[in-house]
């Protein structure tokens, strides 16, 4: 059984300008100490569908409309937030993609960690220190016993993910959601947090789902990846698999729109970009979603939503194309 | 820390000095003369009249009357009523305990109401709570005190005859002394105090929906630490910060209500001397009560400040 089963998971936003449906109808699920990567363009309800696991998204404006957020057996969706409480930082971590904003500035680092095992676990204030202490070594930071007492503006971007990856292992969850935990850091940082995610998961056995947008980190780190376009989504593959052989168009534009260092200095080809942008998702036209933006677009396209369907053993997609008829 | 309370009360000094010089020449500018009692009595021959102008330096350039004040000023001669005959410093002494009483009473009241209303209604934005409260905070602070205190004397000394109108220094001790106290302070702090609490609630609001939407807010709902622990903890000790310089910088603006209102209850504070003092020309009076005032402006400035400090780990005292 898969430790974490989305099923059909609606979020919606109420806007003045009509009801967005940022995610509409998406199924992940994820396995037992495996990684999953999400990925897709900004605004494709990557963030929304994470963000929905544990309710952190505003309500309202925000609401889970319909869908089932299975985890352990257990549906997420209808708990109250203050039932999730048990949930968030004991079973299911966050980490969040801006460390510059995400750590409170007025605390120090070793109690924003501490708070959270306090709140879980019967521990005294000391023990919880020597735990939280014992995180700052497992993420590498130096002289972890004195920069416990720091505040966050005394640490750099990278050093501060280091810090939130630890705040949000600190009680051992059996899943880690990432939300683009790179994104906002330099590339030479990036690489290193991203190996401290491998190395962390493996070392608690954690399950990773890993929300991004960058394809070469699809690479490096998954087993699985979900693509998501416009809060639906559009292929699923293990990941040998996605980048050998993809199948809906719009997993082909993001494949070829990696820069590849080998391949441009003989064929002089030009990056390949997929023209267009997530179109706005209030009241959006029938069919499918990325048909505007697809060069093999047929009529069928803009006239029937097409379905998730399996094309060889674990890959999954929702495009006209090949299809029977 | 003490270092750094030290260095700006040091910076303080040249403020008071500033204030004082401004204070001096508005003063000397202003109309009327302690003298001008005199000048219109029969009874003084002119001759005594010039004799005491010049013993008392009045006719002197103002600068030299300026360094004369501040000298002995500064060796603790605040100058001596033309009016209540005694010691500037011996009345303001007498006065200044009821203004700090009932001033100190109407900022808690404000603090007790606003911080609590407006911390709940951030985190029900929209909600009825938060209509409500908007609605009165607006009509709180668009009823000036002089307006309120006079309503307020009428509903509960004259309708209903629940609370004297007018402040008296009631003598004795012991506890119907006390109970007395509090009973005819009720009014002033309530007008004063709600006034304040107006504008204070909106403000805790505005502050507290700021840094509610913040990132840091999120991760620490996702911590599992529930709503009550999330907003006091993570919210409002950042949402403090800002509202520390409005109490701060609102200072002024107390005291000033703080004079109007003592004038309407006739509370004997520094405030109703001001006003009596002003309207008898006792200037050495009105001298000293306005900067009084004044330090106790840059004295709240100064809280403010170590309260930053405190609040906020990114500010250092250097």
């Amino acid at each position: 059984m898969a430790l974490l089963d989305i099923k059909g998971l609606k979020t919606h936003f109420t806007t003045d300008d009509g009801i967005v449906q940022a995610v509409d109808g998406v199924d992940i699920s994820i396995n037992r100490g495996e990684t999953l990567c999400v990925v897709g363009e900004s605004g494709c309800g990557k963030t929304v569908t994470a963000m929905s696991i544990l309710k952190l998204i505003a309500m309202p404006p925000g609401k889970i409309v319909a869908g089932e957020i299975i985890f352990e057996g257990r549906d997420l969706a209808p708990l109250t937030s203050h039932q999730l409480d048990e949930i968030r930082a004991k079973e299911i971590g966050f980490i969040f993609q801006e460390p510059m904003t995400s750590l409170n500035p007025v605390l120090t680092i070793g109690e924003q960690i501490a708070e959270s095992l306090r709140r879980h676990e019967a521990v005294t204030r000391k023990q919880a220190l020597e735990r939280t202490i014992e995180m700052l070594q497992l993420v590498q930071i130096p002289n972890a016993a004195g920069r416990v007492h720091h505040y966050p503006h005394q640490f750099s971007g990278g050093m501060r993910q280091r810090v939130m990856i630890a705040m949000a292992l600190a009680c051992r969850p059996k899943l880690v959601i990432a939300d683009e935990p790179t994104t906002a850091l330099d590339v030479t940082i990036q690489a290193q947090i991203l190996d401290l995610l491998q190395d962390m998961k493996e070392r608690l056995g954690m399950a990773v789902m890993l929300i991004t947008h960058a394809m070469g980190v699809v690479a490096e780190t998954a087993q699985r990846v979900v693509v998501m376009y416009a809060g639906k989504v559009v292929e699923e593959a293990p990941v040998d698999e996605l980048f050998g052989n993809p199948s809906h168009p719009y997993t082909q534009g993001l494949i070829r729109s990696i820069p590849r260092i080998d391949l441009d200095a003989e064929h002089k080809t030009r990056l390949e970009a997929i023209g267009g942008s997530v179109p706005i998702l209030i009241n959006p036209p029938p069919g499918c979603r990325f048909a505007s933006r697809c060069k093999h677009a047929m009529s069928i396209c803009t006239k029937q939503e097409p379905q998730l369907r399996e094309i060889a053993p674990g890959h999954r997609m929702a495009c006209h194309l090949g299809d029977a008829s | 820390m003490s270092q750094y309370i030290l260095r700006r009360l040091m910076i303080a000094i040249p403020s008071l000095l500033g204030i004082s010089v401004v204070l001096f020449v508005v003063l000397a500018l202003a109309p009327g003369d302690p003298f001008s009692e005199l000048a219109t009595n029969p009874n003084v021959p002119p001759e005594v009249q010039a004799a005491l102008r010049t013993k008392f330096g009045l006719d002197d350039p103002i600068y030299l009357r300026y360094l004369h004040w501040l000298a002995a000023m500064a060796q603790g001669d605040w100058g001596f009523s033309f009016v209540s005959r005694i010691n500037v410093d011996t009345l303001i002494l007498q006065r200044l305990p009821t203004t700090l009483y009932v001033i100190g009473s109407a900022q808690l009241l404000a603090l007790l109401i606003a911080i609590p209303v407006g911390v709940y209604a951030a985190t029900r934005p929209y909600s009825l709570f938060d209509q409500l409260a908007n609605t009165f905070a607006f009509i709180g602070f668009s009823l000036p005190t002089f307006f309120t205190g006079i309503l307020f004397i009428l509903v509960f000394s004259v309708k209903l005859d629940w609370l004297p109108f007018v402040y008296t220094d009631v003598p004795g001790s012991g506890i119907p002394w006390l109970l007395e106290m509090i009973r005819q302070a009720i009014m002033p702090v309530m007008v004063l105090g709600l006034f304040q609490a107006a504008s204070m609630t909106r403000f805790v609001r505005s502050a507290m929906l700021d840094v509610i939407r913040l990132d840091y807010v999120t991760a620490a709902r996702a911590k599992g630490l529930g709503q009550a622990k999330v907003i006091v903890k993570h919210v409002m000790r950042n949402a403090m910060i800002p509202v520390v310089t409005l109490i701060a910088l609102q200072m002024p603006a107390v005291f000033g209500g703080a004079i109007v209102t003592e004038q309407i209850f006739r509370i004997p504070g520094i405030g109703s001397l001001l006003i009596s003092s002003i309207l008898a020309n006792d200037t050495p009076v009105v001298m000293a009560v306005t900067f009084v005032f004044a330090c106790l402006v840059v004295l709240f400035n100064l809280i403010a400040d170590v309260l930053y400090g405190w609040l906020d780990p990114r500010i250092s005292f250097r």
